[in-house]
């Protein structure tokens, strides 16, 4: 915080309560009133219908975790950590670390530095021009990550060499507000992330994979 | 036994939930429906609140009821629009001038994209601490210190738009 924020923040405290908007003083009561509190009756009989149907959920989870743990633990963790690099790739002054529109600029920045070469395209004419490049660590290997803008949005594109030639089709995931797309194509392996629609993000990795 | 936990631990939030929703909505009749909505969200939830702080769970509850309502509404501008890419250099340091007074600071501070607003309000409103900020918006607490200080920088600018500096 330098000088000037502070004097911003110390006018803003002395001027809170003329800043704060006050609620009007029957609303309290209003929005106590209205609550869905039960009778007793119904909830007795509501419980045991919980505890009975939580009974049945417990099992089914379960069952249900063993059935999937094993699939789904390794995927998802690995949503976690391609959220928080896209997350930390937009405070600021993360986003590249070769800035250019070029792909014949951006690819040849790669080598040297990974021990793969990444692809590298740009689709400026359909609206995601390229917006530079840099290398990421994610689930314990260095991964080259592409930056890519549509409108006022980024778009991240994660890739590192498959473990497996076969190709695989993308699958969307969202999370924390974020689309994820993640497959396998040409024996690269891609996690595709941006706050765009599922639709236009949809639409970038049709553009990848053509 | 459930209304008399909501009447300690959520009721007493209603006064910061109200000035957040009313903020972010410029209406008083909006606020206070947001503030029902997501009163009563809050009471079927309250089985899942345990050790955290229960005004950072009801204000994020708050806050999210209050965004469905502006993705609703047709005047909405996309909150995503405000990239932390486009913001003002935070370090920017300015000359404030000592004439500032509430309705300036009000002005100014209506003038900001909901995502620069909402941090204000929370942090120098509702004196809330990082974490607590971190939990409302959902986002991590390296985000929310970088978020505030574009936030403040903006809000700088903007009173020096207003001509109100030095």
């Amino acid at each position: 915080m330098n000088k000037s924020d502070s004097t911003l923040s110390n006018l803003l405290k002395q001027n809170r309560e003329h800043l704060r908007y006050q609620m009007p003083s029957d609303l309290t009561n209003r929005v106590l009133t209205s609550l869905p509190v039960q009778r007793k009756q119904e909830r007795h009989f509501l419980s045991l219908l919980t505890i009975g149907a939580g009974m049945m959920t417990a099992c089914l989870a379960l069952v249900l975790s063993f059935q999937m743990g094993r699939l789904s633990v390794g995927r998802s963790s690995a949503t976690d950590e391609i959220v928080a690099a896209h997350v930390r790739s937009l405070m600021a002054g993360h986003l590249s670390d070769v800035v250019s529109t070029d792909q014949h600029t951006v690819k040849p920045w790669f080598l040297g530095k990974s021990d793969f070469a990444p692809n590298v395209k740009d689709f400026a004419k359909e609206g995601f021009p390229l917006i530079g490049g840099r290398l990421d660590y994610i689930e314990g290997r260095v991964t080259a990550a592409l930056v890519f803008r549509f409108n006022q949005h980024v778009i991240n594109v994660f890739q590192y060499p498959a473990s497996t030639a076969e190709d695989s089709a993308p699958r969307l995931s969202t999370q924390r507000g974020y689309q994820v797309f993640y497959f396998t194509h040409q024996s690269m392996t891609y996690w595709i992330i941006s706050d765009v629609n599922a639709a236009d993000l949809q639409r970038f990795v049709n553009l990848w994979t053509q | 036994m459930s209304d008399e936990i909501f009447k300690r631990k959520i009721a007493p939030h209603f006064d910061s939930a109200y000035n957040l929703a009313r903020w972010l909505t410029h209406s008083d009749a909006d606020a206070a429906d947001i503030l029902q909505e997501a009163a009563i969200k809050a009471f079927r939830f309250l089985a899942s609140l345990e050790n955290e702080n229960s005004k950072a769970w009801f204000l994020a509850i708050v806050r999210n009821t209050a965004y469905s309502w502006l993705r609703k509404n047709k005047d909405y501008v996309d909150i995503e629009e405000t990239f932390d890419l486009a913001a003002p250099e935070a370090s920017a340091e300015v000359q404030l001038s000592e004439s500032i007074n509430a309705q300036m600071l009000h002005q100014a501070l209506d003038r900001l994209t909901p995502t620069y607003k909402e941090i204000i309000v929370l942090r120098e409103l509702e004196e809330m601490a990082y974490e607590d900020i971190a939990v409302i918006l959902h986002v991590p607490l390296g985000t929310v210190m970088s978020r505030l200080s574009r936030a403040r920088a903006q809000l700088k600018k903007t009173l020096i738009t207003l001509g109100v500096t030095k």
